[in-house]
């Protein structure tokens, strides 16, 4: 009798066992089917202008809602722009954080500063955008941007950049507010990869005389340079999809311009601003077919930092 | 010539080669070099912490002249009249915690898989690489994607679309923090739970998963910071409503999309208010995170 019971007890275990196997391997496969979900849906809410612009979407720079012509020209230049000018700023500035939080930083405040870099990633989107449109763009107009132009708008080529009414927003603007956004992230990955370098390797190079800037520029720096790669372009990933903050301070101008400070507009602005607002069926559309271009994008660039960043653990795992 | 001038300029007292002039001034070049670059290095620190005292400075500056009782008692105003942030607030408290409820325990079912099953076939890596794209996936496409199949379906904005995306955004953190947490949970303790009988869900559930505690809530609180400051997927899926509005099927205000209506809005009381809202979304976030962290590092002490 006592063995009967013990027998069903068991099953019902075994039948629990498989439930609870099955459920969470359901719940994984959400997960991956989510990505494939929002493909999808964005494909079928572009079909209209997919199959009315074509290709020449890409290429068109007209952004006209009440002609119903629409091309993706200028937002996919300002989401490259702002993002390439982010990274300019940001990828520098990080490096140095990390060098100062791994190699120079006393250990008291090695915790206190890494939390603090953090609280930067913390701080909402919004936040920095509204920061960028009330306190940096006006004093950016008054005292930065006159001079800047004054000086380099005469120079040839480079000059074009220049050029433009100092009003304090624009392309630059939002490429400066979005480096400080993506610094966090950037910095921290590379922390995170410098940590991983073999102490004895560095005391070796330090044995031989090196200062502390040889050990990571001809120790640390190749040994890591697959990480730090990976970790550029999650802040790239970070930086191409960034809504509010760009926003606020890029001006919002479908005219095609190649200025550092003028006007402009990132698929994500365009996006914020026009999609609650759109009118008419290729309108709606066209502003899904952007944002299918940001994800398209944004999917190419992390997932070539996150098989970056594959490689270098594999690496790590074959040498331990 | 040269090299002699340049060692005798360099107060060098060995003058028995040019090979140890040379030597010389590599090893100043070095040392320049290097302090050159460890000075950098430092001020790049700097230039990170500033802009983080600066926004922060800029936040109390602005924002605490406008915190008061009313704030939290009245609903947003038209301009030009008295009011305060409590339908913005409650409805970003709503939307906040409705989205984690639905988020969590996905992905926490999802993590398990992932830690516990996760070893063999081809989901379990597919869908980390997922994961963690959908971890750094622009917000304002998650919006999108719940106008697309939530909004156009029901027909109307709501809380509830509001919900869902922002539970779309908690679930990449979640599955994340879960897995990397439960893979910290040695072997040996889901060993000795399964020579006592135990099955395998209750082995995951009362000793895996309660092991790893600490570290899943601090992965939820820092969804949950993640969240509370997101503006891009409310736009097109809560929106905003002027009004007091406690039913998750209308159109809800919240917070952020408040602010980001009342700062482009060109009414000085409005930019006030904005600025109010800013201090406190921001405060509740960076208390969050520390929170989180403070969970964080708590949990590493007692192992």
């Amino acid at each position: 009798m006592e063995k009967f019971s013990n027998n069903q007890q068991m099953q019902r275990q075994m039948l629990l066992d498989n439930i609870f196997r099955v459920s969470t391997r359901c719940f994984a496969f959400l997960v991956l089917a989510l990505l494939v979900g929002i493909l999808i849906s964005l494909i079928i809410g572009a079909m209209p202008s997919l199959s009315r612009f074509g290709w020449s979407f890409l290429v068109d720079s007209d952004w006209d809602p009440v002609g119903q012509k629409f091309g993706a020209l200028v937002p996919v230049f300002g989401t490259l722009a702002t993002s390439v000018i982010a990274l300019l700023i940001g990828v520098p500035v990080s490096f140095g954080i990390a060098v100062f939080l791994t190699e120079l930083c006393p250990n008291v405040l090695k915790r206190p500063l890494g939390i603090a870099v953090e609280l930067l990633a913390g701080i909402p989107s919004i936040i920095y955008g509204m920061w960028g449109l009330f306190v940096f763009a006006p004093l950016f107009a008054d005292h930065v941007q006159p001079v800047l132009i004054d000086n380099l708008g005469d120079i040839p080529l480079i000059g074009l950049l220049f050029q433009g009414a100092p009003m304090g927003i624009g392309v630059f603007t939002a490429g400066l507010i979005l480096a400080v956004m993506v610094i966090p992230f950037i910095a921290s990955v590379m922390r995170d990869v410098f940590e991983v370098v073999p102490t004895m390797l560095k005391e070796s190079a330090y044995g031989l005389g090196s200062t502390t800037w040889e050990v990571v520029r001809y120790v640390v720096l190749p040994y890591t340079k697959t990480g730090v790669v990976g970790g550029i372009m999650l802040g790239l990933g970070r930086a191409l999809g960034e809504t509010m903050a760009v926003t606020f301070v890029i001006g919002n101008s479908s005219r095609f311009a190649v200025g550092l400070f003028e006007p402009g507009q990132s698929i994500s602005s365009a996006l914020a601003n026009e999609f609650a607002e759109a009118t008419g069926e290729f309108h709606m559309a066209s502003l899904i077919e952007l944002g299918l271009i940001l994800f398209f994008i944004t999917f190419v660039v992390l997932a070539c930092a996150k098989l970056l960043l594959l490689r270098l653990q594999k690496q790590e795992g074959k040498a331990s | 010539m040269a090299n002699s001038t340049l060692s005798e300029s360099l107060n060098v007292q060995d003058r028995s080669g040019s090979s140890s002039t040379m030597n010389t001034s590599i090893y100043r070049r070095r040392r320049l070099v290097n302090a050159f670059n460890m000075g950098a290095s430092t001020l790049t620190m700097a230039f990170g912490l500033f802009w983080l005292f600066w926004i922060l400075f800029t936040l109390l500056q602005h924002g605490l002249s406008g915190i008061n009782l009313q704030v939290f008692t009245q609903s947003t105003p038209p301009p030009g009249s008295q009011g305060g942030l409590a339908n913005a607030i409650y409805g970003s408290l709503a939307m906040t915690i409705s989205g984690t409820l639905i988020g969590t325990p996905i992905g926490i079912l999802a993590g398990i898989y992932l830690a516990e099953f996760g070893q063999r076939g081809w989901l379990a890596p597919a869908t980390r690489f997922i994961n963690d794209i959908l971890l750094s996936a622009p917000s304002i496409v998650i919006g999108l994607f719940v106008y697309e199949v939530y909004v156009v379906s029901v027909g109307h904005f709501s809380g509830w679309a509001g919900s869902l995306a922002l539970a779309l955004l908690v679930i990449p953190v979640v599955v994340r923090t879960t897995e990397n947490m439960l893979r910290l949970v040695p072997n040996t303790l889901r060993e000795a739970a399964a020579a006592l009988g135990a099955p395998q869900w209750k082995i995951t559930l009362y000793v895996t998963l309660r092991s790893a505690k600490a570290g899943v809530l601090t992965g939820i609180l820092l969804a949950i910071a993640r969240i509370s400051g997101e503006t891009a997927p409310l736009l097109f899926t809560a929106l905003n409503n002027q009004f007091f509005n406690s039913n998750m099927n209308q159109p809800m205000a919240n917070l952020p999309i408040v602010i980001f209506q009342f700062a482009m809005s060109p009414y000085e009381d409005w930019h006030t208010l904005a600025w109010t809202g800013a201090l406190l979304i921001t405060l509740s976030v960076l208390t969050l995170n520390i929170l989180a962290r403070w969970m964080g590092s708590q949990k590493t002490q007692s192992h």
